[in-house]
């Protein structure tokens, strides 16, 4: 359904069907990932990919036209598509078989965080004790990369208002 | 949107459901799915799904740019604040166990303020970005 709906997206010309498309797809991938086990991805995915998203890209529609133009059918970019995806292939090819308990990322570090165990300098043991195994890595473990991510989403905001409210001569307060 | 009476209805109807979900997603993170960043997208998406059906022009008197935009930052610095508030507390930067005597309740204070100042940032980042796409055009 997946692969449907991408190549629906590639073909189609008609820009709103389009981006109704694109939701559809996010919502799909959400769906997976959350029969993958992985409900905090697919809430984030189902949010941003389906549901803001849609709506920028609605918003952008709306400033240009509806229809895309038809363009010349060039054979470059597609072996470079292809090349690429067979290399990603490839790669998956030496990735461990899904819910293998021997893979890498099931006996390094997970059993130390399901255990939830934090050394300390001063060589004892704290456990942080939240339920949701997630919340703990990226709160506590993995927390100077969320700062760091937060900081990205900032910067991210930061950019588009320079960019955009200086061509349209908006000031921001309500103008 | 002028002369249809669904739309504004129903979404005055959800919009509250829509924010009392999103800070559920927030307190909630630490025992179901959720966290500061679903949090914030879907507290973002109620002003903007009130933006859509109302206008912007209700929408920014709402959510006042200025005061959003200020919340961006704030949120980062709440965040930044917990690592040094942790470092003057003696531990290391972002080292929650200090902030409260018994290490675990630092742990969950600790999680519980940068999860806020995440969730903050991303639903005023998200709004601010939504309100400098659809404000491009003059009014929706």
């Amino acid at each position: 359904m997946l692969v449907t709906t991408a190549l629906a997206v590639v073909r189609l010309r008609s820009l709103f069907a389009t981006v109704m498309l694109t939701g559809i797809y996010s919502f799909l991938g959400a769906s997976w990932m959350f029969l993958l086990d992985a409900p905090d991805v697919a809430f984030t995915e189902a949010a941003v990919g389906a549901g803001i998203s849609t709506v920028l890209f609605l918003g952008t529609l709306s400033l240009t036209t509806r229809e895309e133009r038809p363009t010349r059918f060039r054979v470059l970019p597609l072996i470079v598509v292809l090349a690429t995806g067979a290399a990603l292939i490839y790669a998956t090819l030496d990735m461990p078989h899904y819910g293998d308990p021997q893979a890498p990322g099931h006996i390094r570090v997970a059993p130390e965080y399901i255990a939830d165990r934090v050394p300390t300098a001063g060589g004892d043991v704290l456990a942080v004790d939240i339920e949701n195994v997630v919340t703990t890595v990226l709160g506590s473990y993995r927390g100077y990369d969320t700062l760091g991510e937060t900081t990205v989403i900032f910067t991210a905001g930061v950019a588009v208002l320079l960019l955009l409210r200086r061509r349209s001569g908006d000031t921001g307060d309500g103008a | 949107m002028k002369h249809q009476s669904i739309l504004p209805v129903v979404s005055k109807l959800l919009t509250p459901y829509i924010l009392l979900f999103a800070l559920h997603v927030q307190f909630h993170g630490d025992y179901g799915p959720g966290g500061g960043f679903q949090a914030g997208v879907i507290f973002a998406a109620g002003f903007i799904l009130y933006g859509l059906v109302f206008g912007l022009e209700a929408a920014r008197r709402v959510a006042p740019p200025l005061v959003i935009e200020r919340a961006a930052a704030l949120g980062v610095l709440l965040y930044a604040a917990v690592g040094v508030a942790t470092m003057i507390k003696g531990g290391t930067f972002l080292e929650y166990g200090v902030l409260a005597h018994d290490a675990v309740h630092g742990q969950h204070y600790g999680i519980l303020l940068i999860e806020a100042g995440v969730g903050i940032t991303v639903a005023s980042v998200m709004i601010v970005i939504f309100f400098s796409f659809a404000g491009r055009r003059g009014r929706p």
